[in-house]
């Protein structure tokens, strides 16, 4: 296995603020990486740093070996990597096959329009959407909207997919649904970096874990080390609930 | 090729030659003129909905494209000698580069900020000109009757600048096309939808934007050249209307934002009522105020206007209408 | 050093009734996010108000003025439920157009009952001699008057339960809404105060200058320019950026011909759009 994605000693500040504070971690091909931390410990603005929407101040961000940090998003788009948004961006006024066909368009593998519907028709099949081609994207239900998400960054073909909470707002039945496809999607070879709230579902289906607390790397490690982790666990103790489940997913 | 397969091509493409032709049939000369007015504005709504209608960015400045545009290829004639055809592309290509410049700076902003800067643009270029004595400053210029002669006289002058207006209009209406059904055409309409998302699908907005609004340029540049050579005069107050940048964003919303045939529908629908107002002794006083309940009314019961309506209510037609 | 400080005097004196102006094409900025194109036209409506005011009924302009205080605050309610409200969460193009429509419609039914011949308000208050520098009446009133509604609006923003509401919808709609915050009412407030602005400095720029019904353009791109000096959505950077605009045109024409004041006017206004977008005051 070779490494995909070094975080190295990133740090990213807003005014006096340190939202991501010197992390680093290594990301192997292939694999599934949790990262996990309370609300407000810098996991999105960690993504928003890899896919170049931040510059970071301090430290680097290599992918497949090439300096990536500070570049425009739509520069580490093209390189390979493709996200899904926590809160969904659907083109509202475009129709579900013209959303996920701007992802492949203008993906990993720069194809032309029609090479590019080709490429949308097959993902939309893939996660469940093709009865759906034609509609306007405004006009889908959240479940779908996270499906379109999911899908219009599969359509860029990346060699590294970030998640953020495609999870939440599912119901049970939907939750599962969206696994299979997160899994099947790591069948094909693609590395997933995720964010995700819903501790049962991270934990069951990441190799490993990476936990954020105000900015700060705090724990890494397989689920079942990092659920034991007394730092952790201290961690979310602000979030009864989820310290909780974090317990109970230790044991 | 796809596009000559495509009926929706066809219907835009050949609604444009059609009427055009029709004043050549006829020989009318209040034919041509009436015409000619109609083809300028589809030139014009048809490059601005490129910014406007495809990209999401209100451009409140497009008729400065076509008042540089203007001053450039008369001064060429008037001054210089030039042919109208060189003058005109010469007009183009500066005027072009000025967009490429310019939108490279402003297109940063976004929304009402954008909106905004393009006022001060032509405000700022107006006054410019008006500033500046080698190009006539307040008063303008005028064309030299024996000018024309190269053109078989004054008469035929017109007739001269009419065709080029049928090719420009065809030109500017088959890019407007050509961008739509690209490649290049979705990612501005990703642009348009929600442009930090495109940007995060790989999208390099700030070039596409940029192409964008010196595509816009050109064709108002052609038809600046040609109309002010047609007109015989150029003055600031005309070539720099920001009222007319308005009348284009009327035309097209009128026709259908966004669309191909939009931007014709809406120019040639606007000329005829804005005629017929003009003569109708109730409205004759009254067509300013009558054209902006008319606006009104549009925006807010058929915002996606008479293309765009058809297109949503019938879907079977967006095979032919585009 | 004789010419420039009157002019100076006299553009801050001005700059204070564009300030006034400018106040309300913020105001409906900040609050709602709307960008007013009828706002020249409703200058023009202040203007026209006072005239006719003055002319017909031989009303004192200052009177006309608390009139068009009244009327400007009923017409903007109304104008907020015909051409703002049912659009508001649409793109931005659809609310450009609609006060731009609105105003097609004022300036349209104004040329067709007045023409466009040039008007101007035949009232003087004399002058008064400071120094080696000669004031206006008028312009030292107008001045006052543009202050004291400045300050109004301020008391009002920061002091009052509604004017605190205001600022509560502008900073965040949903949030106003949350906590009992009828935003409706508070957003048709908002344009009316803007409409009574754009009137109330149309009225006293009509004591100032000769107008016609097409006038309105000049006045609405110098908001437009102090807007953007003062930061958009920002009233008191209103105040100041009507000043700076009062003082360049009180300046330029010292040093070069008057031709020149927009051709400078209009190149900052894009800069400071491009490098400061927030305003003069704002942070960056």
């Amino acid at each position: 296995m070779s490494v995909i994605l070094e975080i190295d000693h990133v740090t990213k500040r807003f005014g006096g603020l340190i939202a991501v504070n010197e992390v680093s971690f290594l990301l192997e091909e292939g694999e599934i990486l949790g990262l996990i931390g309370p609300n407000g410990a810098g996991k999105t603005t960690l993504f928003n740093c890899i896919n170049g929407v931040y510059a970071p101040e301090e430290g680097r961000i290599l992918f497949r070996g090439h300096d990536i940090t500070g570049k425009p998003p739509y520069a580490v788009a093209r390189m390979g990597i493709a996200r899904a948004h926590q809160v969904v961006r659907p083109l509202n006024e475009l129709s579900v096959l013209d959303n996920v066909t701007v992802g492949a368009c203008y993906g990993r593998e720069n194809l032309s329009l029609g090479e590019g519907r080709r490429v949308a028709e097959e993902v939309l099949e893939f996660v469940g959407l093709a009865e759906k081609r034609d509609v306007l994207a405004g006009k889908l239900n959240v479940a779908e909207k996270k499906r379109l998400e999911m899908a219009r960054a599969l359509a860029a073909r990346p060699y590294l997919l970030l998640l953020d909470e495609v999870l939440a707002g599912l119901n049970p039945a939907e939750v599962a649904s969206m696994l299979n496809v997160i899994r099947a999607i790591r069948e094909q070879g693609i590395t997933i970096l995720m964010i995700e709230h819903l501790m049962h579902a991270v934990m069951n289906v990441s190799d490993r874990i990476v936990v954020l607390d105000y900015g700060k790397k705090i724990a890494e490690g397989s689920p079942k080390e990092v659920a034991n982790d007394p730092k952790v666990i201290e961690a979310y103790l602000g979030d009864p609930e989820l310290a909780l489940s974090l317990l109970e997913e230790g044991k | 090729m796809r596009w000559l397969r495509d009926p929706s091509f066809w219907v835009s493409v050949l609604i444009v030659a059609l009427a055009g032709a029709w004043p050549l049939v006829t020989g009318s000369a209040s034919g041509r003129e009436d015409m000619s007015l109609i083809l300028m504005f589809v030139i014009l709504a048809s490059s601005l909905n490129i910014v406007l209608g495809y990209t999401g960015y209100v451009n409140f400045g497009h008729i400065v494209f076509f008042g540089l545009g203007g001053y450039i290829g008369f001064y060429l004639i008037s001054q210089m000698g030039w042919h109208l055809i060189p003058a005109a592309i010469a007009g183009a290509i500066v005027t072009a580069l000025f967009a490429a410049v310019l939108g490279a700076i402003i297109l940063r902003l976004r929304g009402a900020y954008f909106a905004l800067a393009t006022i001060g643009v032509n405000e700022a270029v107006r006054a410019l000109i008006v500033n500046w004595d080698a190009l006539g400053g307040a008063v303008g210029m005028t064309m030299n009757f024996k000018r024309y002669q190269a053109y078989g006289g004054p008469m035929n002058a017109l007739w001269v600048a009419y065709g080029l207006m049928i090719v420009v209009a065809l030109l500017s209406v088959i890019t407007s096309y050509g961008v739509r059904t690209s490649k290049f055409g979705l990612g501005l309409l990703a642009i348009r939808e929600d442009e930090d998302a495109a940007l995060v699908l790989g999208i390099a907005a700030p070039k596409a934007k940029t192409i964008a609004f010196v595509l816009s340029a050109i064709f108002p540049a052609l038809a600046g050249a040609l109309f002010f050579f047609k007109n015989g005069n150029i003055e600031p107050g005309d070539a720099f209307r920001l009222h007319m940048s308005v009348e284009g964003i009327v035309m097209i919303m009128l026709g259908g934002y966004g669309t191909v045939l939009g931007p014709i529908v809406g120019a040639a629908t606007y000329e005829r009522l804005r005629g017929y107002l003009l003569t109708s002794p109730i409205f004759k006083d009254l067509q300013l105020a009558f054209a902006g309940v008319l606006l009104l009314l549009i925006i807010i019961f058929v915002p996606s206007g008479l293309v765009g309506w058809l297109r949503n209510r019938f879907p079977k037609v967006r095979r032919v209408l585009a | 050093m004789d010419v420039l400080l009157p002019s100076l005097v006299d553009g801050l004196l001005i700059g204070f009734v564009y300030g006034l102006a400018a106040m309300g094409l913020t105001l409906i900025f900040g609050v709602m996010d709307v960008v007013n194109l009828s706002h020249g036209a409703l200058i023009v409506l202040g203007m026209f108000g006072v005239y006719l005011l003055y002319t017909a009924l031989g009303l004192p302009p200052y009177v006309g003025l608390f009139i068009m205080l009244i009327a400007g605050i009923l017409l903007g309610m109304a104008l907020y439920g015909i051409a703002i409200h049912p659009l508001l969460g649409g793109p931005h193009l659809s609310t450009l157009l609609s006060t731009f429509a609105v105003s097609m419609v004022i300036i349209g039914v104004g040329t067709a009952l007045f023409t466009s011949t040039p008007r101007n308000i035949d009232f003087s208050l004399g002058a008064v001699q400071v120094g080696n520098i000669r004031l206006l009446g008028t312009r030292v009133v107008a001045a006052f008057v543009a202050i004291i509604m400045a300050v109004g609006l301020y008391v009002f923003m920061y002091r009052t339960h509604t004017g605190k509401s205001i600022r509560a919808v502008a900073n965040n709609r949903d949030a106003a809404e949350l906590v009992g915050i009828p935003s409706r009412r508070i957003l048709a407030l908002s344009f009316g105060l803007g409409t009574m602005l754009a009137m109330v400095s149309g009225g006293l720029i009509a004591t100032l200058f000769p107008f016609n019904i097409l006038s309105g353009g000049v006045y609405e791109l110098k908001s437009f320019v102090i807007c953007v000096l003062g930061g958009m959505g920002n009233p008191t950077g209103a105040l100041l950026g009507g000043l700076i605009l009062g003082l360049i045109e009180g300046f330029v024409p010292v040093f070069m011909p008057v031709g020149w004041t927009p051709v400078i006017e209009f190149t900052l206004f894009v800069i400071i759009l491009l490098v400061r977008p927030s305003g003069l005051l704002g942070a960056r």
